[in-house]
């Protein structure tokens, strides 16, 4: 490769919010047409990093240097001017206004000086789409319609449609499925190729093996390694920069099932289970002490499966039974009150109350628990929800923690405590490890094996395969809303989860 | 009071031992927010500037006991809009709802029933409106701005309907008596008496009672307190009706203060309690409230009118101080709530 020039220089980068020190002397260096990623676990400084370069935040001190000379991004639309855009993980994206609108949103070709050229913007917009190897997206259609993964393509129109020579991407490939993610990586390095740099954030490693070229890792605000070689770094040396501690990255081991448990009664049966255009008639049972685990791309009917059983999607066929008691379908009430937790996807979204503490997150399933005629006895509620974090070792253990400041595996830690709380008896988890850093993962995995060691019925939903396959003990391969294969995870590998998920067309 | 500690596998014993005990910080209960301390400030410079400006009117026993009657109405009714707002919603139909039950509770028939007869239908009135708005917002899907717009437009109607726009005078004395200074208790007018306890019930309910947790987790989000396992849509029926109910005795106290039931009774109330609650500090968008910041919010509006009237000062002038004071407040909590993020 070529020996490039250095386009952006930033050093000794300091950021202070009130009580933290979110950047502390931060050093980043990237060259014109390399993909530089950023590593670092939740609360590293990434975010805060990335927000300065985006002109979103001020940094208390330091200096960015932009094509050898001095810049000062004093706000968004500095930045872009510059050339730098940013694709934000939660996308910033007018669901209401059209792929054009969303693409040239504060920069519309525009006449007399105001009215805007709407034919003009949807065929750049089309123009755009092209280049990023997406002609089919419809640029009059409204963008709430589209998918996350065409919703992203916009994101990256709309960076494109500026003279950008840096682009942003903060975990791009999170709501992706694999043929998308390769898309991506096409569209990467065709802007690479065009002398374009991307800061390509993402907590999967073997992404930034694919396609990265240097690695800065961030640790408490500060770079503990710079510049390192995206292909060659071994894994565990990177793991061990970002924690500052060696991890075993692995799964924990499977327990037989002590006596007289391997042949249990299965605790939660799926009977033809089944959603008008989501998903086939489904039968599963999970017996207590076992994870069971459903592979298969986004779009298969994981997700929806998931949300059925819990009854938050009602179904069109088929029934849940909870320990022999057949559950009123489209429920929750009725799934929670038999005994069924759900930890969802969009955490964020789904389970948490961002505005409350740990301990008011926990205790709202199980409120009328701690409460007389309807009055909270809150120094029992405290005390339960501190001892199920406690269990879990989620920290801080302090359970007036607000939880919107709690890392992402402490706040998926935070929904697990709500339903061991409850005493539930099936726990189903969807994309268990979304957003939690890798550290912190391998601890989550054995959390949730030590749950089902002490018999609760796990279902688990993840979109990486290697996850589904070290954490479950059974299988099921979707495809399409059907399943394709059940076996032990013990007799599958990889490459076979993944030729089973992709093979041909559904019907032979 | 002890209690089981319910766990199934959260023992302690079982898990990795925690490393460090950390202390607690102060209790919640005691420690008095900034905004709160910042609205106390507000009242005292209010106070302060009336009693320069209008030394023997305003500090007045009379003038004062006035101000907390009049705040009382309003403050009644604001007490139900904060606990809606807190759960994500709003009620516009607040003064309409007043108007409904006052008129209602002083016609001629109604009359007849003496006191026990007004109180029940104002009462009435005021649940069967909030019953209305409830269903329709919670079963019927009805976003809680038309519902409780439309409410707002109904009621005021059928109120004009029953009095013919005519003003209902009230003559039952039982009624009428709670108004006079031979009522006060320790110097306190009844009606004062009963927004405290209103406002008592309320701070209890949101912030002691599971009722209040679930309010504030379908205000915060209502996806995550229905996979959770809350019943959002009863939650959301009952808030409505406690609105209702507020309006209520706010419309039977309307009519002890002013002897009459009318049509016009209760103009603007939606807007001088959402206003009085957001200054407050409870979130429009839900997942924070707080009864006392509303009360607070209350009082300042009232005696900043107090003051202006003492001071023969134009209502429009009034308008553009309390639109001020509603800018300025949001300002602030704006500012707040983006450092602690």
């Amino acid at each position: 490769m070529a020996p490039r020039s250095t386009l952006l220089t930033m050093s000794g980068i300091t950021k202070s919010f009130p009580g933290v020190r979110a950047l502390d002397g931060v050093d980043l260096e990237v060259r014109a047409g390399e993909v530089h990623c950023l590593l670092g676990q939740n609360g590293a400084g990434k975010s805060t990093l990335i927000k300065v370069l985006a002109g979103a935040h001020q940094p208390d001190d330091g200096e960015i240097t932009w094509s050898g000379a001095p810049a000062v991004l004093k706000s968004p639309l500095a930045a872009m001017r510059l050339g730098i855009a940013t694709i934000y993980q939660e996308l910033d994206l007018v669901r209401g206004l059209s792929v054009a609108e969303n693409v040239f949103l504060g920069h519309e070709p525009v006449s007399a000086g105001f009215v805007v050229r709407a034919r003009r913007a949807r065929t750049e917009a089309a123009a755009l789409l092209a280049r990023l190897g997406h002609p089919e997206i419809d640029p009059g259609r409204s963008v709430g319609e589209l998918s996350a993964a065409q919703q992203q393509i916009v994101s990256m129109a709309r960076a494109l449609s500026h003279d950008v020579r840096l682009i942003v991407m903060d975990e791009p490939s999170a709501a992706l499925d694999p043929d998308e993610v390769d898309n991506l990586f096409r569209i990467i390095a065709s802007l690479t190729a065009q002398d374009v740099a991307v800061v390509y954030i993402s907590h999967r490693l073997e992404e930034i093996r694919r396609i990265g070229d240097r690695v800065t890792v961030l640790k408490d605000g500060r770079a503990v390694a710079a510049g390192l070689p995206a292909g060659t770094t071994p894994t565990h040396d990177i793991v061990a920069l970002m924690t500052g501690r060696k991890v075993e990255y692995v799964f924990p081991p499977r327990t037989p099932p002590p006596a007289g448990r391997a042949d249990a009664a299965p605790v939660l049966t799926v009977e033809g289970l089944a959603r008008k255009g989501e998903f086939a008639p489904i039968d599963l049972e999970v017996r207590p002490g076992e994870i069971v685990g459903l592979a298969g791309l986004v779009g298969s009917g994981r997700s929806e499966i998931l949300e059925t059983v819990y009854g938050a999607r009602r179904a069109t066929a088929g029934r849940v039974t909870v320990a022999g008691k057949a559950l009123r379908p489209g429920s929750v009430r009725a799934a929670v009150a038999a005994g069924i937790g759900l930890a969802p996807e969009e955490r964020k979204a789904q389970a948490l109350l961002m505005l409350e503490s740990v301990t008011r997150n926990v205790s709202v399933s199980t409120l009328s628990r701690y409460s007389r005629a309807g009055w909270v006895d809150r120094t029992a509620e405290r005390k339960a929800a501190r001892d199920a974090t406690r269990t879990l070792s989620l920290h801080p253990d302090n359970p007036d923690t607000p939880v919107r400041t709690l890392s992402g595996g402490n706040q998926q830690k935070a929904v697990l405590a709500r339903w061991l709380l409850r005493g539930c008896r099936v726990l189903l988890l969807d994309e268990p490890t979304r957003g939690v850093d890798v550290g912190a993962r391998a601890e989550l995995y054995a959390v949730i094996r030590r749950l089902a060691d002490e018999g609760l019925a796990v279902l688990l939903v993840s979109s990486e395969v290697p996850e589904v396959l070290g954490l479950a003990d059974r299988v099921l391969v979707l495809r399409e809303g059907r399943v394709v294969h059940t076996a032990d995870a013990s007799d599958l590998d990889e490459h076979r989860v993944l030729d089973l998920v992709m093979e041909g067309s559904p019907t032979p | 009071m002890t209690h089981p500690v319910p766990t199934a596998q959260s023992g302690p014993d079982q898990g990795p031992a925690p490393v460090v005990l950390k202390k607690y910080g102060p209790r919640r209960a005691l420690r008095v927010d900034l905004h709160t301390l910042s609205l106390l400030g507000i009242l005292a410079v209010l106070v302060a500037v009336g009693g320069i400006t209008e030394p023997d009117a305003f500090l007045d026993t009379g003038n004062l006991q006035l101000v907390l009657t009049q705040a009382s109405v309003i403050g009644v009714v604001t007490v139900g809009v904060t606990l809606v707002i807190t759960s994500g919603g709003i009620d516009l139909s607040v003064g309409a709802m007043v108007a409904l039950a006052s008129v209602w509770a002083s016609t001629l028939a109604t009359q007849e029933y003496g006191f026990a007869g007004i109180l029940f239908t104002a009462v009435l009135v005021g649940l069967v409106a909030g019953l209305v708005n409830g269903v329709l917002i919670a079963y019927g899907r009805v976003v809680p701005f038309i519902a409780t717009l439309a409410m707002l437009a109904s009621a005021r109607g059928l109120a004009l309907m029953i009095t013919d726009g005519k003003t209902q005078i009230v003559t039952v004395t039982s009624v009428l008596d709670l108004g006079l200074p031979d009522s006060y208790v320790l110097g306190i007018p009844p009606l004062v008496l009963i927004f405290a306890a209103v406002t008592a019930a309320g701070w209890l309910l949101l912030n002691r009672t599971t009722f209040g947790r679930r309010t504030i987790a379908i205000g915060g989000n209502a996806e995550a307190a229905r996979l959770a396992g809350i019943d959002v849509r009863r939650q959301r029926l009952y808030l409505y009706l406690l609105s209702g109910l507020c309006c209520g005795i706010a419309a039977f106290m309307l009519i002890i203060l002013s002897g009459s039931g009318q049509n016009t009774a209760g103009n603007l109330y939606e807007l001088d309690a959402i206003a009085a609650a957001i200054i407050g500090g409870t979130l429009l968008s839900g997942g924070r409230g707080t009864i006392t910041g509303s009360v607070l919010g209350v009082l300042i509006f009232t005696t900043i009118t107090n003051i202006f009237a003492l001071n023969n000062l134009q209502s429009d002038v009034q308008q553009i101080a309390k639109g001020a004071i509603i800018v300025a407040a949001v300002l602030v909590q704006s500012r707040t709530s983006r450092t602690e993020t």
